[in-house]
């Protein structure tokens, strides 16, 4: 799914701003992702996480600078936002599952209705992605009769089943039991390892360090520091990163 | 450091901020806490209440005449059958106005809940329909439509009083449930928008397949509510001159002097509420539990 300028680089973020009324959220964020590659997003509490994530899925409009997705660029007057979201999944930190559906038909809503595929089709594709994940059996449960761990799992596959080019999670785990972070993170393990170009906000620093092929550490709406995870996390060279890892590694978070 | 952690409502089995549902009846939940001591007291004063409430009706100086022109076994037996037969052309203008008002109520709400400064004229439009026909009174629009728009002769529409009547009460209970949907639409968070929206679905299908599923689903009780006050609503219709029901009574009452037939008829409101309340108790039961038991087992 290479656009025409592909040139490795699966995502482009140019001087982003972003502001809800007077409130300055992002500061000109700037940020390249190549293919398969994975960038955990690091910050205190509205540093901008969660709204940059939401700006690559055009969930929120920017007001300045631009965002590249496979070459195209998606924040161009006039583009097809609902084109662009079909190859942008993102998975929410309070899961968003439909309570009305089942988990088969929260799975199969977008690729029948926004992909146009077949019921029969989109059925199969999510059959396959929930036997993966182990949640086959959970396929006719409504998502109010499964544990958070469940249906962040089925929110995971709720966005693979539309075979996006990039993943957004957006601090996937925070909302869970710590008995049930694990199972998430090991999917999210399995998708780095198969080659999915993910972005992740996440606060669980010790599998940021683990999976991610580059530490991006926000603070006050600018990407203040970004390298390899050894070296954010054992040699940062902003006194400000070394003050936030310090907070967690206090809270016991690391 | 983190902030506080995030609030997620997730129901577990025996979850104490989710109280158990009651299914029985709230007027009996105390007596289960009570207890046999409980079961018995409300009993004794249930008994000695009615009693003697019953005792000092029948014994007051005026109840005979009361028995008399309200409760006259013998009209009743002639009159209820007569507006029975009558109550039906009331139950074809209900029918038929809560149909339409499903449909049209419907399209208010969305053209509503359209944002952007585009859609600002059918904002307006709606909103003004909403206003005008919640504030008029029902049996002026009935009577203004019912008098005036076959005077009109406009050709092609019928002058029949049920046509007007039925529109008449469509218009009105419109705006009514108009604004139910609407408070079911915004009722639904926007978290449920935005993820139908990351997966590529447009306006129009978020709205179709995950936004009014949910928002229905939540005003079927109040929906109750304006569709039993459009049942007895149907009475008006009898201000055209139209014999339905309330018409039909008033006419027997005019010849017998005697005021049964309307006890008669508003017996017959009472008790075709009931089955439909039943109904919606049942629809909520098997939506709550078609979410929270194993689906397929």
């Amino acid at each position: 799914m290479s656009g025409p300028a592909a040139d490795g680089r699966a995502l482009v973020l140019e001087d982003v701003h972003k502001s809800f009324g007077k409130l300055e959220v992002l500061r000109g964020i700037d940020l390249e992702l190549g293919e398969h590659e994975v960038v955990c997003v690091i910050g205190a509490s509205g540093s901008g996480k969660s709204t940059l994530l939401r700006c690559v899925n055009l969930l929120e409009p920017i007001d300045r600078g631009r965002i590249v997705v496979e070459g195209e660029e998606i924040t161009a007057r006039g583009v097809d936002v609902n084109r662009i979201r079909r190859r942008i999944g993102i998975v929410f930190q309070a899961f968003n599952l439909f309570p009305h559906m089942s988990v088969i038909r929260n799975v199969t809503l977008g690729p029948t209705e926004a992909l146009g595929m077949s019921r029969s089709e989109a059925g199969a594709v999510g059959d396959e992605l929930l036997g993966r994940f182990g949640l086959f059996d959970k396929r006719n449960e409504y998502p109010d009769r499964l544990s958070g761990g469940q249906q962040q799992r089925v929110a995971i596959v709720r966005a693979l089943a539309m075979k996006p080019d990039i993943l957004l999670l957006d601090e996937v785990t925070s909302a869970l039991d710590p008995e049930l972070v694990a199972e998430v993170l090991n999917v999210i393990r399995e998708l780095a390892m198969g080659g999915m170009t993910m972005v992740l906000a996440t606060h669980e620093m010790g599998f940021a360090r683990d999976i991610a092929n580059r530490i991006c550490f926000l603070d006050a709406g600018v990407i203040l520091e970004q390298g390899p995870p050894e070296q954010i996390f054992t040699a940062p060279r902003e006194e400000r990163t070394r003050q936030f890892l310090q907070s967690i590694i206090e809270a016991g978070r690391m | 450091m983190s902030g506080p952690p995030p609030e997620v409502y997730q129901y577990q089995p025996g979850d104490p901020r989710l109280p158990p549902r009651d299914q029985g009846s709230r007027i009996l939940a105390p007596l289960r806490v009570e207890g046999v001591r409980g079961v018995a007291i409300a009993l004794v004063s249930t008994v000695v209440f009615f009693t003697v409430a019953i005792v000092a009706v029948l014994n007051s100086s005026g109840w005979p005449l009361i028995k008399a022109s309200f409760f006259d076994g013998v009209v009743f037996a002639d009159a209820f059958p007569k507006i029975l037969e009558k109550f039906r052309r009331n139950v074809f203008m209900f029918v038929t106005a809560e149909i339409l008002v499903l449909v049209v109520a419907m399209a208010i709400a969305v053209l509503r809940s359209l944002t952007g400064p585009v859609f600002f004229p059918l904002r307006l439009l709606a909103a003004a329909y909403t206003d005008l026909f919640r504030g008029a009174p029902t049996i002026l629009i009935i009577a203004l439509l019912g008098f005036g728009a076959p005077a009109l002769a406009i050709r092609g529409l019928p002058d029949s009083d049920v046509f007007w009547a039925v529109i008449a009460l469509t218009l009105v209970y419109s705006a009514y449930v108009a604004e139910v949907y609407r408070a079911g639409i915004q009722s639904v968070h926007p978290s449920q928008v935005a993820s139908a929206r990351s997966l590529g679905l447009s306006r129009g299908k978020t709205l179709r397949f995950v936004v009014l599923p949910q928002a229905v689903r939540r005003v079927i009780p109040p929906l109750l509510n304006d569709f039993i006050g459009l049942q007895k609503d149907t009475a008006l219709v009898a201000f055209l001159g139209y014999v339905e029901a309330l018409r039909q009574a008033a006419i027997i009452q005019s010849a017998t002097f005697d005021f049964t037939p309307f006890v008669a008829l508003a017996l017959i409101y009472v008790v075709i509420t009931i089955p439909q309340a039943r109904f919606v108790d049942w629809l909520i039961a098997r939506d709550l539990r078609r979410r929270q038991t194993a689906a397929g087992v």
